[in-house]
């Protein structure tokens, strides 16, 4: 079996079911802890108007944006440009498909009719530098600055490694790096992917899911107080 | 208490409230840092250790070990080290002397963390230690056996009633056996600034409000919360809550003390139990209710004035435009502050820290940032809703001999009350 074999193969599935598993049992850790019902009289009885901390917290009350902001607009850069990159390059967009056609027999445009929309390879390699160069600006901010440096610990460092990683590798492949075999250098590719995926439920990483909850139930409880959100 | 047995009882008592809610933000913290600029502490020092939710570094390190979803991982491979009681000690200080609980922190975190909630719950980890400033815990422990942290006994209490009434002649109702409203004081106002307590009694009366006070239940100050000894602060909020259910009360009004507000207000059901068979509100909200109402006439106070948001009355509790109405119906030029109501500075004295006097150096340090931003409003007088706010400010313009004097809103009020020509 080829590095590429396997990396196709057993690594890809495993991966993936590490990922699953490994996000539903911290999920289901987390969720399925009591909670206890708060009998205080609401300040605003509709208190699920909360929730729209989801969406105020995305970005700092203006008073806050001062301190904050590199980490604010360097969030955002890497944040954009890694989901842009990864689900509108064509060649990811291709093994989607591939993927759904071999777990539910069909791909989007079976489904719906519509095509799954993807960007031009030039602006992709763009986000991914620019995904990488923010990266790579955190990562110094995280080195420099004293607040970041002492709160900062492992995962931090290498949930920015299993990041970071993937988007090298991808634009190595997309650049055929130092003349290397394609099929190497894809294989570096998925591995630094199911790299991610596999430390992906155990580390920070898993804020996709929590930032939501945090928020949410933030938002619950301070709607309820009538607190500033 | 030796060693281990510290720390068992700290990290029991600290897990033995996680609940989902703090279990998803334990789960959700990514380090970025950003808390650290809100913190009135971090911002006057810029020492990384007073970053939030640093000073919670020891309890997630013990949630992760003994209580998150992948603990046994972490345990069996000691991936997060046992928490010792040399690390406690070092956080008492950021846990108890370096935050207020005032959550400025909570309404900066990207994630949505309430960090002020979590360092609520470390202190119960704390206090289960016995790793609680001495003069925390000594007030606490005064106000468990006595009923008051400052010494205003059922028979102080009603000796100053007397004497108030006296002095002052006016009407003050102590244990009606039925009243729509039971009033209550914090021993701040009852020790050090009684003219809150006439002035109580003054609005009251102005108002035609059948009330009393209940000796067996008057003091809303609740350091059990403050300290972190959940069972005093259940002790301390059912004895309110008795004292209503037996005057047969319709409404209790908290004094102008931000934590009795959270203790009552938003605690109280829930050490109850129940519901609350009555309605809580702080008195700036009861005055804001009784000028719009129309009931509340005040002679016009023709005076600039900026107003101190106390964080538990104001950004943690909800009663953000309560004051400002209060302030509109006395007619004066409100100046606000810059950040104002939400994100307002915290005094520097709220969660115990006024009264913890080893923290007195460093508490002095953030009062220079409400100088500022008062000094920057170019009003005449600041007024704020807050005994300890205030006591806050008392102390630290008598430490700058700063000429600028911290005024209630609630004496202002009664001050300014209408009387009728009969």
């Amino acid at each position: 079996m080829t590095l590429l074999e396997f990396a196709r193969g057993p690594g890809l599935q495993w991966s993936i079911t590490i990922f699953i598993v490994g996000v539903l049992w911290r999920l289901l850790g987390i969720f399925l802890l009591r909670t206890k019902k708060d009998l205080s009289e609401p300040r605003n009885p509709a208190t699920w108007k909360g929730l729209r901390l989801i969406a105020l917290r995305s970005w700092p009350r203006r008073e806050f944006l001062g301190g904050t902001a590199f980490g604010e607009v360097m969030g955002y850069a890497f944040h954009i440009g890694f989901l842009l990159t990864l689900f509108f390059y064509v060649p990811h967009v291709l093994f989607f498909a591939d993927v759904s056609r071999g777990l539910i027999g069909t791909d989007l445009q079976g489904l719906t009719g519509f095509a799954w929309p993807t960007l031009p390879n030039g602006i992709v390699t763009l986000l991914a530098a620019i995904s990488i160069a923010a990266l790579v600006a955190v990562l110094i901010h995280r080195i420099v600055n004293p607040v970041k440096r002492l709160i900062s610990n492992f995962d931090d460092y290498f949930s920015w490694f299993v990041t970071v990683t993937p988007l090298v590798t991808g634009l190595a492949a997309f650049a055929h790096f130092a003349g290397w075999p394609y099929e190497r250098l894809l294989a570096y590719h998925l591995l630094s992917v199911e790299l991610l995926l596999v430390w992906f439920p155990f580390g920070k990483l898993m804020h996709a899911f929590t930032i939501f909850a945090a928020r949410g139930a933030t938002g619950l409880i301070f709607e309820r107080r009538g607190a500033s959100l | 208490m030796p060693d281990a047995e510290r720390v068992e009882r700290a990290m029991k008592s600290f897990v033995k409230d996680f609940g989902r809610t703090a279990a998803i933000y334990m789960e959700s913290c990514i380090h970025c840092g950003m808390c650290a600029e809100a913190c009135h502490f971090y911002e006057v020092t810029q020492d990384p250790k007073y970053t939030p939710i640093w000073k919670l570094e020891p309890f997630k390190q013990a949630y992760k070990r003994e209580y998150g979803p992948f603990a046994v991982v972490y345990r069996a491979l000691n991936l997060k080290p046992k928490v010792t009681v040399e690390r406690l000690q070092q956080w008492q200080q950021l846990i108890y002397d370096s935050c207020t609980v005032c959550g400025r922190c909570s309404l900066m975190c990207p994630m949505g963390i309430d960090i002020a909630a979590l360092v609520s719950q470390a202190r119960h980890g704390m206090y289960a230690a016995g790793l609680i400033p001495h003069e925390l815990w000594a007030v606490t422990e005064r106000a468990r056996l006595e009923g008051s942290p400052l010494g205003a006994t059922p028979k102080v209490f009603k000796d100053r009633l007397e004497w108030l009434a006296d002095d002052h002649e006016v009407e003050i109702p102590v244990d009606k056996g039925d009243a729509d409203v039971l009033c209550t004081m914090s021993s701040i106002e009852i020790m050090k600034y009684p003219d809150s307590v006439v002035a109580t009694a003054r609005i009251m009366n102005h108002l035609g409000v059948n009330w009393t006070f209940r000796l067996d239940g008057y003091e809303a100050t609740n350091f059990g919360l403050l300290a972190g000894n959940s069972a005093a602060q259940k002790q301390l909020t059912l004895k309110l809550i008795e004292a209503a259910v037996s005057c047969r009360a319709k409404t209790v009004i908290l004094p102008e003390c931000g934590h009795a507000y959270t203790a009552l207000r938003w605690m109280g059901a829930n050490m109850y139990g129940e519901p609350l068979p009555f309605k809580v509100q702080h008195i700036a909200e009861f005055l804001a209710e009784q000028a719009r109402a129309g009931r509340l006439k005040l002679k016009k106070l023709d005076k600039s004035v900026t107003f101190h948001d106390p964080c538990q009355v104001v950004r943690r509790g909800g009663a953000i435009e309560a004051p400002r109405e209060v302030l509109k119906a006395l007619g004066v030029e409100l100046r606000e502050m810059y950040p104002t109501r939400g994100t307002n500075w915290c005094c520097g004295g709220g969660g115990g820290v006024v009264a913890n006097h080893r923290a007195d150096e460093l508490r002095y340090k953030t009062f220079k940032i409400k100088m500022e931003q008062i000094e920057d409003t170019g009003a005449e007088m600041p007024v704020t809703t807050c005994a300890n706010c205030r006591q806050t400010f008392d102390d630290g313009q008598a430490h700058f001999k700063w000429d600028v004097k911290m005024h209630s809103l609630l004496e202002l009020v009664a001050d300014h009350l209408v009387e009728d020509d009969a």
